[in-house]
């Protein structure tokens, strides 16, 4: 994962609450064992028509989203299935941030670990967000901040741990691998085996 | 009150786990007893650890199934299952190759006790009160039915369970949900669920693990609390949990990985001490009045759209995420679901697969037809179900009414194997969700009871099954 420290972009919006992993990308498309190429698939069944054809009347589809990779979603973002394939799909897209009011928790813990901002925010900021699609916004990760068009800052909050791996680029199995003897005894002291 | 030592099922399972405890600074570590692993999620997983060169820590922690690509149709031998699609077909070859080169014990298409990951766990005794189970699957939530915690986990927390046999965790809170009273007849554990998911939100147990509680769910059948555990992903909450208690050893007595001899009576007098200390604290508590439930089925796009199946379908208020789901539905506010026709209905999936959801879906059905424009699937959890209940002669019920029955997988549940809803048409189905396209593109989905799902079979619309109780 490389470091991240600060996003700067216009915003898509996606005002719908409850966006579930299975919108963002469909379990037919999770018949792969590869984490790359599922972007052409992101929100499948929204961005294309019965026939194939791209629907001009989805937001991803407009030309002024061309360039975006800030998405603003209603709350309750990305709830459901488990599959990692969401943040991979919206990734390999070229989306970097989800900013809701309410983040699903499988969501939020596999966004992190791939480098993908969850980023939770209070509903008036939101609403705000959610009526001025295309403006453009700065994600701070170290500050935990999301700077608003003429400059009004709003915090966000974030798990230190989540935020130093952020930072660092840091891979969470290379920590637990550094407490491999913690491991061991605990295995060794604990009185009953599973 | 509380006397500051007492601490509840979920508090006494996360620190008896704890190789390390949390700090503001990191996670906890928490150690995994059982890792349950299937081939969708676990394939970029195994990548990683041949990238790194590292071995599987606990082999004998790890089991394995093929459930979610794998197709359900009806063959004289496993060999004749043909996997549809050139990527499901991978996938599954895939995990047979892996599981070999790791050394880990795989239910493939050749065992007898191949099936949904969450029915096999319980039905091989390898779930276990106080155990700390993990799988790349949301609806890891079930085995919380026998006092274990347990929960989904991405790609990448697979890899550092295969790795390191443990995970970076941040504690949740707690939410206690007492579901009181005794259930009127026709009304299951699957009408508990939707209700409460009804009452609390898709995102009410955020952030939450649950303990369901109460008179209701202690005279639940295992069977009854893992379709009740099953579902706490969809109310948002990560794991769902019921104390251990006389039913849950007698369900895990005798089974092929449960403890045997002088181990099983340690094991149970060790279970029992896990529920719930009196005057122990909760962070947040719901409380429900199980005696006045009906028959529960959705209307909408997601589980907490639902409504008792006699009702009329609520107005969207202006909200357009709600009228949207309507839409979707084609379904019309101030109008009950009963006038809706029904096209397919399916009974399977982890939630509703295991002996009893079947049996209960062939007390109604039995003796009727399936409406002549419905298509009706049943698909067994498990290989071992599917033999149950072809010694039980439910198959022939299911069969001489005019349904098909199946070979054990995910099947309808989401469409990747073959077994899908057509557009626009509309299921009754007893799995956990209603999202758009889940059951296949454009599919509208209403989620429903196996009770409730024959009966609507039966009338090729939104039924009530009360009325083909036999007292
Ligand atoms: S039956 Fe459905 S919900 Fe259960 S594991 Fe399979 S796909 Fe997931």
């Amino acid at each position: 994962m490389d470091a991240i420290r600060t996003l700067n972009s216009r915003t898509v919006v996606l005002p719908a609450t409850d966006i579930d992993t299975d919108q963002i990308i469909p379990a037919r498309f999770l018949t792969t064992t590869t984490r790359e190429g599922l972007g052409a698939d992101l929100f499948h069944d929204w961005r294309f028509t019965a026939d194939g054809e791209e629907n001009p009347e989805f937001v991803l589809n407009q030309p002024q989203s061309s360039g975006c990779s800030i998405l603003v979603a209603g709350r309750n973002f990305g709830c459901g299935s488990s599959r990692e394939h969401a943040p991979w799909a919206l990734l390999d897209y070229g989306l970097q941030a989800v900013i809701s009011t309410e983040i699903a928790d499988i969501f939020r813990s596999n966004s992190l670990k791939n480098g993908f901002l969850p980023i939770v925010i209070d509903d008036v900021s939101h609403r705000w967000l959610l009526d001025n699609p295309g403006c453009e916004v700065t994600i701070d990760i170290e500050q935990s901040t999301l700077t608003l068009p003429g400059g009004k800052t709003v915090s966000y909050p974030i798990d230190d741990f989540a935020r130093y791996c952020l930072l660092e680029g840091i891979d969470q199995l290379g920590f637990l691998q550094k407490h491999n003897t913690e491991i061991d005894q605990y295995e060794e002291t604990r009185p009953w085996k599973p | 009150m509380s006397d500051g030592t007492a601490k509840t099922l979920f508090e006494k399972v996360w620190s008896d786990h704890l190789v390390k405890d949390e700090t503001p600074e990191t996670p906890a570590i928490l150690y995994i007893d059982l890792h349950l692993i299937h081939e969708v999620t676990t394939p970029q997983a195994f990548t990683l650890l041949r990238e790194k060169g590292l071995p599987v820590r606990r082999p004998d922690l790890t089991l394995g199934t093929m459930d979610h690509s794998t197709p359900t149709t009806p063959v004289r031998s496993f060999k004749d299952l043909a996997v549809v699609g050139e990527g499901a077909a991978k996938q599954v070859v895939a995990m047979q190759d892996n599981c070999k080169e790791f050394g880990l014990e795989l239910h493939g298409f050749d065992s007898a006790h191949r099936g949904i990951v969450h029915v096999i766990g319980p039905e091989l005794g390898a779930t276990q009160p106080g155990k700390t189970i993990v799988c790349g699957d949301s609806h890891t939530s079930t085995h919380g039915a026998f006092g274990a915690l347990a929960f989904g986990i991405g790609t990448t927390e697979v890899g550092h369970v295969l790795a390191t046999q443990c995970l970076l965790q941040r504690k949740p809170k707690t939410l206690a949900i007492d579901v009181s009273g005794t259930l009127q007849s026709g009304v299951t554990a699957k009408d508990v669920i939707l209700a409460i998911i009804g009452k609390i939100g898709v995102d009410g147990g955020t952030g939450f693990c649950i303990e369901f509680r109460g008179n209701a769910i202690e005279a639940m059948d295992m069977e009854a609390r893992m379709t009740v555990c099953n579902m706490s992903i969809e109310a948002g909450a990560r794991a769902g949990m019921i104390g251990p208690d006389e039913t849950t050893l007698g369900y895990l007595l005798g089974r092929l990985r449960s403890p045997q001899g002088p181990d099983w009576e340690a094991a149970a007098k060790r279970w029992l001490t896990l529920r719930t200390d009196a005057g122990a604290n909760f962070d947040k508590s719901v409380g429900i009045d199980g005696s006045t439930l009906q028959p529960m089925v959705t209307f909408g796009t997601n589980p907490g759209m639902v409504i008792p199946v006699t009702a009329e379908v609520p107005d969207a208020n202006g909200d357009p995420s709600f009228r949207k789901a309507l839409d979707y539905m084609q379904v019309t506010p101030g109008k009950p679901l009963s006038e809706s026709s029904v096209d397919v209905v399916f009974v399977g999936s982890c939630t509703n697969s295991r002996i009893s959801d079947l049996q209960q879906a062939a007390d109604i059905i039995r003796g009727h037809k399936v409406a002549e424009n419905v298509r009706m699937l049943v698909v067994p959890g498990s290989q071992q179900i599917k033999k149950e209940a072809e010694a039980l002669g439910l198959d022939k019920i299911f069969q001489e009414s005019g349904a098909e029955w199946r070979e054990s997988g995910c099947s309808m549940c989401l469409g990747m194997n073959g077994d899908t809803v057509p557009s626009g048409q509309l299921s009754v189905s007893t799995s956990n969700r209603n999202f758009e396209g889940r059951q296949g593109i454009g599919a509208r989905t209403i989620l429903a009871s196996p009770m409730t799902a024959a009966a609507s079979a039966i009338e090729g619309r939104v039924a009530d099954p009360r009325r083909y109780l036999q007292d």
